[in-house]
């Protein structure tokens, strides 16, 4: 499939607002169970939030251009028992709608309590407002990856790991991110994040080394035999019927040089998971915010090239129709 | 069979017979590019890096070694598939499969021109009109199968009427008893790509091997027993004669 810039950086800047998202709703409840009994940084969460809705409007912003009509944009919540890119343009707004009354309880540091524990502990309005942020965002990671998952026939996509993939990795790299931000803060949540920063991007290497293997042994159902219907052996497309471009020409294959491509898979796994996981190895060691940050910028750019990737490595049936000029 | 549908058209296309000439190509394009679907926007085409849209294109492959080598050529236009994987992902429900007879089209006032269904088209029968920005796709000629100013003959799909040789048929594959149901039946219709479970209402006919056989005495002129021209012998008197009275 064509890589399309527009999609690369909506599914990757969301994914990092997701995951800041989580991770301030995380931070919180970490601090409600009284894990630590510092008194948390003035305006943490509403500046948190407000960093996250920026990452999340870029998306959706980028994600107009992939549109010929973006205009009629409204009309793609319509089919929303069918399509899953209905769900998501459905969710995404939840989510963002979330994140700015989270967000703005935080800011008017207006905490009603709405039920008090056993335990003594209170449940206030922007903790529960927390919860349902956190379930909208774990259902739009879900929404997200799910459009490209329930492709069957794109058999690199076709997969559970698909959408594991989409969470862990948006997951980490706002974790990555919001322990750089805890740090600037000066949040005594910055080693629990850095903590989980580390986790989710080793947890996403693994995922990520899962999808490549999968891929590396997936078997194609299809074939020219299946696509034309013919049952011999050695039998081969002579022309596609045009010498002249085609939509189908353009959309279904990726620009990009294949001796180049294992190169790229190199530089992805480096970028996103292992110079990462190295330089925030030695920033928790150092307690250095610095490292974190340099960490999610190199990992932003590794996530780009993953993206990239995913949309390349995949092949499309349709191929099998459009492989000789003649 | 999905029984939501009253019925469902769809084109028989036989491979035994195309010769490949694109004649439903062109036609297709001439026809829908100046009608309800049109029009089909070409790109660059009188230039360098022609583009453009088509319904339909004509491909053609070659199975064998040379020299025992057959030519194969091969029609592709949306299969109008039963369970088509294009529509439930369309986000706008521009695209949809019509009750009354089947046909999957595009709305294009509705269509935004995400690309998601022609992803979800394992034959990659849509196109995107960059011109226009929405998918385009074959219609069945919706546009004319039902025009009763169109004499009843020529209420069929472009494409159908311009095949020089005829291989193409269209129908109802709903009715045991149409042109299509019976070549699907009879001469081992088949339908592509089976594997991924859009059942395509389009079939194909497989190329057939046609074989005559000649036995020797089908050459030599056996029906003169003098073996050469020349006046019958007469029948002897027991012969019967034709009014069993006078003999030769
Ligand atoms: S051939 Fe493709 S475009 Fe046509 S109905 Fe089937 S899935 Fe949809
Ligand atoms: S390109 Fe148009 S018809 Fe296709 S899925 Fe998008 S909105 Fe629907």
């Amino acid at each position: 499939m064509r890589p399309a810039f527009s999609v690369i950086f909506l599914t990757t800047l969301i994914g990092a607002g997701q995951g800041l998202f989580l991770a301030l709703i995380a931070g919180q409840f970490y601090w409600v169970i009284g894990a630590t009994p510092a008194q948390e940084a003035a305006n943490f969460y509403a500046l948190g939030s407000l960093l996250s809705l920026c990452l999340l409007s870029t998306g959706l912003f980028s994600s107009f251009f992939h549109l010929a009509h973006p205009e009629r944009a409204w009309r793609s919540a319509a089919a929303w028992r069918t399509s899953w890119l209905s769900r998501e343009v459905i969710v995404l707004p939840l989510v963002m709608g979330l994140l700015v009354v989270y967000g703005g309880l935080h800011w008017l540091d207006w905490h009603p309590v709405l039920m008090t524990f056993g335990n003594m502990k209170d449940l206030d309005l922007s903790m529960a407002v927390g919860y349902l942020g956190a379930g909208a965002v774990i259902m739009l990671f879900v929404c997200t990856a799910m459009i490209y998952a329930c492709m069957k026939f794109i058999q690199e996509w076709a997969s559970p790991v698909t959408v594991l993939n989409f969470t862990l990795m948006g997951s980490a790299s706002g974790f990555v991110l919001v322990t750089a931000y805890a740090g600037i803060m000066g949040s005594p949540l910055w080693d629990f994040y850095a903590g989980g920063a580390l986790a989710l991007t080793v947890l996403a290497l693994f995922g990520r080394l899962a999808s490549l293997l999968r891929n590396r042994m997936l078997k194609p159902m299809s074939s020219v035999q299946t696509a034309i219907g013919v049952r011999h052996r050695n039998l081969r497309q002579i022309t596609r019927g045009f010498t002249a471009g085609a939509f189908n020409l353009k959309e279904f294959f990726h620009p990009g040089n294949p001796s180049l491509l294992p190169l790229l898979t190199g530089f992805y796994v480096t970028a996103a998971f292992a110079v990462p996981i190295l330089l925030m190895a030695v920033g928790w060691q150092l307690q250095s915010t610095a490292l974190f940050g340099l960490a999610f910028v190199v990992q932003y750019a590794g996530l780009v090239a993953e993206r990239w990737m995913f949309f390349a490595e995949a092949r499309h049936p349709q191929n099998l129709y459009y492989q000789k000029v003649a | 069979m999905t029984d939501t549908y009253a019925k469902q058209l769809a084109l028989v296309i036989d491979l035994n017979t195309c010769v490949g000439c694109h004649a439903c190509v062109t036609s297709c394009k001439s026809w829908n590019t100046s009608g309800w679907a049109g029009p089909l926007t070409d790109e660059n085409p009188y230039d360098k890096d022609p583009t453009g849209v088509f319904f339909n294109r004509v491909q053609t492959y070659e199975a064998g070694t040379f020299p025992h080598t057959e030519t194969v050529h091969f029609p592709k236009s949306c299969l109008h598939c039963e369970d088509p994987p294009c529509v439930p992902v369309c986000p706008t429900k521009a695209t949809y499969k019509r009750e009354e007879d089947g046909i999957v089209v595009v709305d294009y006032d509705k269509c935004i021109g995400c690309k998601y269904c022609s992803w979800a088209c394992p034959y990659g029968a849509r196109e995107l009109d960059e011109n226009e920005g929405v998918m385009k796709k074959c219609t069945l000629c919706v546009d004319r199968i039902y025009d009763t100013d169109l004499p009843e003959a020529d209420r069929k799909p472009a494409c159908v009427l311009a095949c020089p040789p005829g291989a193409r048929l269209f129908g109802d594959i709903t009715d045991p008893d149409s042109e299509v149901s019976i070549a699907i039946r009879e001469e081992g219709g088949y339908q592509l790509m089976p594997e991924w479970g859009a059942k395509p209402s389009n079939h194909y006919l497989p190329k057939r091997k046609t074989k005559r056989v000649i036995h020797d005495d089908e050459l030599v002129r056996a029906d003169n027993p003098l073996k050469k021209e020349g006046p019958l012998p007469k029948a002897d008197e027991k012969s019967p004669s034709l009014d069993d009275v006078t003999s030769w």
